[in-house]
């Protein structure tokens, strides 16, 4: 093969206008110019508080007799297995009674009800999902102008523990171990928003020249393809504009946040299995990180699995896992529920409880962390026992900047979970007034939540 | 078996190797639409440790496999980078192209000197992006690709002051291509007078096929030699090529690469024990039972030259110290690997009394005969298990409240007296049930909770006592080797025989049969047949659901699905 001479270098270029020239020690007028005209826009310096959405994901659900409170309103009682987040109720809605609706599907064991719930209908077969999930419809309106799109955790240790995925090619990974998380936030590529000087890093521009390298090439590849292929190819592209853009940012000087406040050191390193002790202490750290990658705004969605799909949650020295006791264990006669796969319910709420208080901790404008977001937890059935999907158990936390009323129970009687999802993106501002699918679609928002 | 004359007068030393080679040619079908394949992580430091040397480092993360019809190699086919999975790789491109410029090794790295090294070249910039595109790419690059490489880099040089900055630059371009993160596979039209919308594979994603289904790894020099030059678009061409390549020490990586994916051998990045229940679980344990596996199977097969079957009657098995105490066997070597035996006073035979799949197919504290079940159904049968229905009432496992089963074999009897678990437990718990005696690490027990383990059984009209017997109906069922073909074959093309394939798979199996069971023979066979050398045109949706759906459970959501057979 020919080797290119200069002369024959195409026009159109990268670095065109920008590093051609120029020393890269470049002045930060000229990054503005540049970043101008990428389109990409500066974070407005002192405008409103960045608006976060988020879900906390927990296995194998509750007993609906012992987790329904009776009242809805804002008088309603603790019961039993929400007395683990008696500090924190007034923070958040407990919502009973919403249910994925069936459409004729059969209901695929610890799939349906989550699914059904993200992305607003039941799947129709046992290797399908009709994406995208919420948090991925939310980040693409709200996700692009942070360094990260989204971050996905679980609290499991595994990677494959997440409920988020643009469609069922796509799933996102999740970080394993708080210090993964701490490491991909406050590693490289981390820029104080308070610090006091600001130099923009010179390899950051070559990075994005590398990945403009490449999306010349788009057309020639797109050809190529089926459509099928096609579309995977369009999703390799999206993932590298969401790189470019992390990148765009990273040269510009952040807006100060007076919420940000940069750990001191990585959080240790735990061992990241399903035994329940494990299992909350690698919680409890990622939250905390993720508190503060919230508060400096590295990201404004993100997932929390605190256990998977079919909960691996276990007792040291046990032959059972939270998942098989819910099937296998023996009702308690004189309790009225099986108190082994009970105890890992009560886990999940006390969970719940303090990742809400840790966002809850941060000061941020003249609330918390938590007044600028909106999360919510939810799980694959409600009774594990049958694996029901009616009456899934949902806390939305938060106000999202004001927005929701909080301290309320409401009980959908049935309804289609679709509501909570549709509730929940006119919440963060998306502009839709229609979600869901066949007898999951509905126009109904939960307007008792508005402010 | 006039073809078969003809073959073996001109090509008599490959019929004594593999006398079913010879004719291949005699089913003729028209494999499946051309695909995208995302490499593997194991292909990636692959293709980087053979470009490269294995002096570069790989450190990073890639995103879990998807695992769809039972195998991580027909996910490829569907797989797509996620906006994390994309910063990881890029990241681990930096890292890469840092490293090859790095002083210490761009001397040995690189293909040409800059005339100097404070600006650009762009002859010796041209060189080294076609020289490594290449082999990246596993094609020629186009021009405009150079161009646009050098042409950056020597923007880059020419501000940094550094020749090598543009080169970094320009290698990072390469690696985070979507041309090397994907197999984009490509396929000219080839009509006969029967078949006008016959396909062939085009050359270099030929080469590409072989060398990621023979080798797990990228095409050498010589195999792109033979792209460039049209050979293998040849009978002649292909078979010299396939038989180098089944020669050639890689043959070893190809097949355990494939074992791995079957296995299921990914998911021991999750596998966890309960430390109280099993105190020799460690991750060292779990890592060397996986390697233990492995290096069983690639040993008998590929070194020994083995027939297939005899992985389920062997006697033998590879050992380290670690693993000594979970088979209460005494271990000389204090470290590495050596032949060691199953201990005589143990029932122990083949793979399915291996450690590794005993701890897999288990719960974290402890065993579980159906899960054990349905991956012998699944991987080793190509049978279908289907999900578990979602209202069943479990209570009826222990109604009572105080029945204490002592033995898995009591507790599943209930799944037998109930005719809607029936349907599918019947079909794992038996075969399930007869390796009982191995618990969830894999050590052998003679009892549970007191009670002797009865570990008879039987297995699709075969009478089994203990594992022994087990493994040994296994080898005589013919659904064992069946299945290993139609496996193979799927991991070979990524993505489901289509139902006009199946003719082709049953000449496969005949030939296998006739090759003693022999895995290169098979690899041979499928490499040079019909159906994985040509293509139908672009595929659509509706193609993908004429797929054949014997294996179509065992889909990308199977992790899930095993946890919920207990």
């Amino acid at each position: 093969m020919a080797i290119i001479t200069p002369r024959h270098m195409p026009r159109r270029t990268f670095l065109r206008g920008t590093l051609g020239g120029a020393a890269l020690s470049v002045g930060l007028p000229f990054l503005d110019v540049f970043l101008n005209t990428s389109g990409t826009a500066l974070a407005a310096t002192g405008g409103p508080l960045p608006q976060r959405f988020g879900t906390w994901f927990f296995g194998c659900g509750m007993n609906p007799a012992r987790w329904n409170p009776a009242e809805t309103g804002a008088d309603w009682a603790l019961t039993p297995e929400l007395q683990p987040i008696a500090a924190v109720r007034s923070r958040m809605n407990v919502l009973s009674g919403f249910s994925v609706l069936l459409n004729g599907e059969a209901n695929q064991v610890h799939r349906t009800g989550v699914f059904g719930s993200l992305c607003g209908g039941a799947p129709k077969t046992a290797d399908s999902v009709e994406g995208p999930t919420l948090d991925v419809l939310i980040s693409d309106q709200i996700g692009t102008r942070t360094r990260f799109r989204s971050l996905e955790m679980a609290a499991t240790g595994s990677a494959r523990d997440t409920v988020s995925l643009r469609d069922v090619s796509s799933v996102n990974a999740a970080e394993p171990s708080a210090l993964a998380l701490y490491n991909r936030i406050f590693g490289a590529g981390f820029t104080d928003p308070n610090a006091a000087d600001f130099t923009p890093d010179s390899g950051t521009l070559l990075r994005k020249s590398v990945l403009s390298v490449v999306a010349e090439d788009r057309q020639r590849l797109e050809r190529q393809l089926g459509s099928s292929d096609r579309a995977r190819l369009d999703q390799y592209f999206t993932a590298l504009r969401q790189l470019e853009q992390q990148l765009a940012l990273q040269l510009q000087k952040p807006p100060p946040l007076a919420a940000c406040r940069v750990p001191e050191s990585a959080p240790e390193a735990l061992p990241a299995d399903t035994e329940i002790g494990n299992v909350r202490r690698n919680h409890e750290l990622m939250a905390q990180t993720l508190a503060l990658a919230l508060a400096c705004d590295q990201t404004r969605v993100f997932n929390m699995v605190f256990s998977d799909r079919a909960s691996s949650l276990r007792m040291p020295g046990s032959a059972d896992t939270h998942h098989t006791l819910t099937h296998e264990e023996p009702r308690d006669s004189e309790l009225g529920y099986q108190p082994g796969a009970t105890y890992f319910v009560l886990q999940s709420m006390e969970a719940w409880a303090s990742f809400v208080a840790t966002l809850d901790a941060i000061p941020e404008g003249d609330g918390t962390l938590l007044d600028n977001c909106l999360v919510m937890a939810h799980s694959e059935t409600s009774e594990a026992n049958t694996h029901s999907v009616v009456g899934l158990p949902f806390m939305l936390a938060g106000t999202a900047g004001g927005r929701m009323k909080t301290g309320l129970h409401l009980n959908g009687t049935g309804e289609s979970a679709s509501r909570v999802g549709l509730t929940v993106q006119q919440l963060m501002g998306l502009n839709v007034g229609q979600w869901g699918t066949d007898q999951n679609q509905t126009d109904r928002a939960i307007t008792e939540l508005f402010s | 078996m006039t073809a078969i004359k003809t073959c073996c007068t001109t090509l008599l030393l490959s019929c004594l190797v593999a006398l079913s080679g010879c004719d291949s040619g005699s089913v003729e079908v028209i494999g499946g639409p051309v695909a995208m394949r995302k490499i593997s992580a194991e292909q990636y430091r692959n293709i980087i440790a053979d470009t490269f040397g294995s002096r570069i480092e790989v450190s990073g993360r890639f995103e879990p496999a998807n695992r769809r019809d039972g195998l991580n190699a027909i996910g490829t086919s569907h797989v797509a980078v996620t906006p994390s999975g994309f910063e990881q790789y890029e990241a681990l491109a930096r890292s890469i192209a840092a490293q090859v410029v790095a002083s210490e090794h761009r001397e040995a790295l690189m293909p040409c000197q800059p005339v100097a090294q404070s600006a650009g070249d762009d002859a010796c910039t041209g060189e080294f992006i076609t020289h490594y595109g290449q082999q990246l790419l596993r094609r020629p690059l186009t021009e405009s690709e150079v161009q646009l490489r050098v042409a950056n880099a020597t923007l880059a040089a020419a501000d940094s002051g550094n020749f090598y900055t543009g080169i970094e630059l320009a290698l990072s371009s390469l690696l985070v291509a979507p041309d090397f993160l994907f197999r984009i596979e490509e396929a000219v039209p080839a009509p006969t007078p029967e078949q006008p919308d016959r396909q062939r594979i085009a050359d270099y994603t030929l080469a590409s096929r072989l060398s990621f289904f023979l080798w797990n790894r990228g095409p050498d020099e010589q195999l792109l030699a033979a792209a460039a030059r049209g050979e293998l678009a040849t009978d002649e061409g292909i078979q010299r090529e396939v038989d180098r390549m089944l020669a050639s020490e890689h043959l070893a990586g190809g097949a355990r690469a494939f074992f791995y994916d079957l296995f299921m051998f990914d998911q021991f990045d999750d596998v966890s024990k309960d430390a109280a229940r099993y105190p020799l679980f460690t991750r060292r344990l779990a890592d060397d039972a996986m390697e233990q596996t492995l290096r069983f199977v690639v040993n008998h097969l590929i070194a020994g030259s083995g027939d297939y079957r005899q992985l389920f009657t062997s006697r033998e098995l590879p050992m380290t110290r670690s693993l000594g105490p979970l088979y209460g066997i005494p271990v000389r070597s204090a470290d590495g690997w050596e032949t060691s035996r199953f201990p005589d006073n143990q029932p122990r035979a083949g793979l399915l009394s291996h450690g590794s799949f005993a701890m897999l197919h288990a719960h974290p504290g402890r065993s579980s005969p159906t899960l054990r079940g349905v991956f012998m159904r699944e991987a080793l049968l190509c049978q279908t298990i289907p999900e578990a229905p979602a209202d069943v009432d479990f209570t009826l496992f222990s109604e009572d409240g105080n029945a204490q089963y002592k033995t898995a074999r009591e507790r599943l009897q209930v799944h037998s007296n109930e005719p809607s678990c029936n349907k599918c437990h019947v079909l794992t718990d038996p075969i399930g049930l007869g390796l009982e005696v191995f618990d969830g690490i894999g050590s052998y027990r003679a009892g549970e909770n007191g009670a002797a383990i009865d570990s008879s059984g039987d297995f699709d009209g075969k009478r089994f006592s203990d594992p022994v017997e087990l493994g040994r109906a296994f080898a005589e069922n013919e659904l064992v080797a069946a299945c290993l073909v139609e496996n193979l074959y799927r991991y070979a093309v990524g993505r489901p025989e289509l139902n006009r394939e199946r003719r082709l798979l049953r000449q496969l199996e005949k030939q296998f049969a006739a090759a003693n069971f022999t895995l290169p023979a098979l690899m041979r066979d499928i490499a040079l047949s019909s159906g994985f050398r040509t293509a139908s045109p672009a595929r659509e949706s509706s193609q993908n659901q004429q797929a054949a759906t014997s294996n179509a459970a065992a889909s990308a959501d199977q992790f899930a699905k095993a946890k919920e057979t207990i």
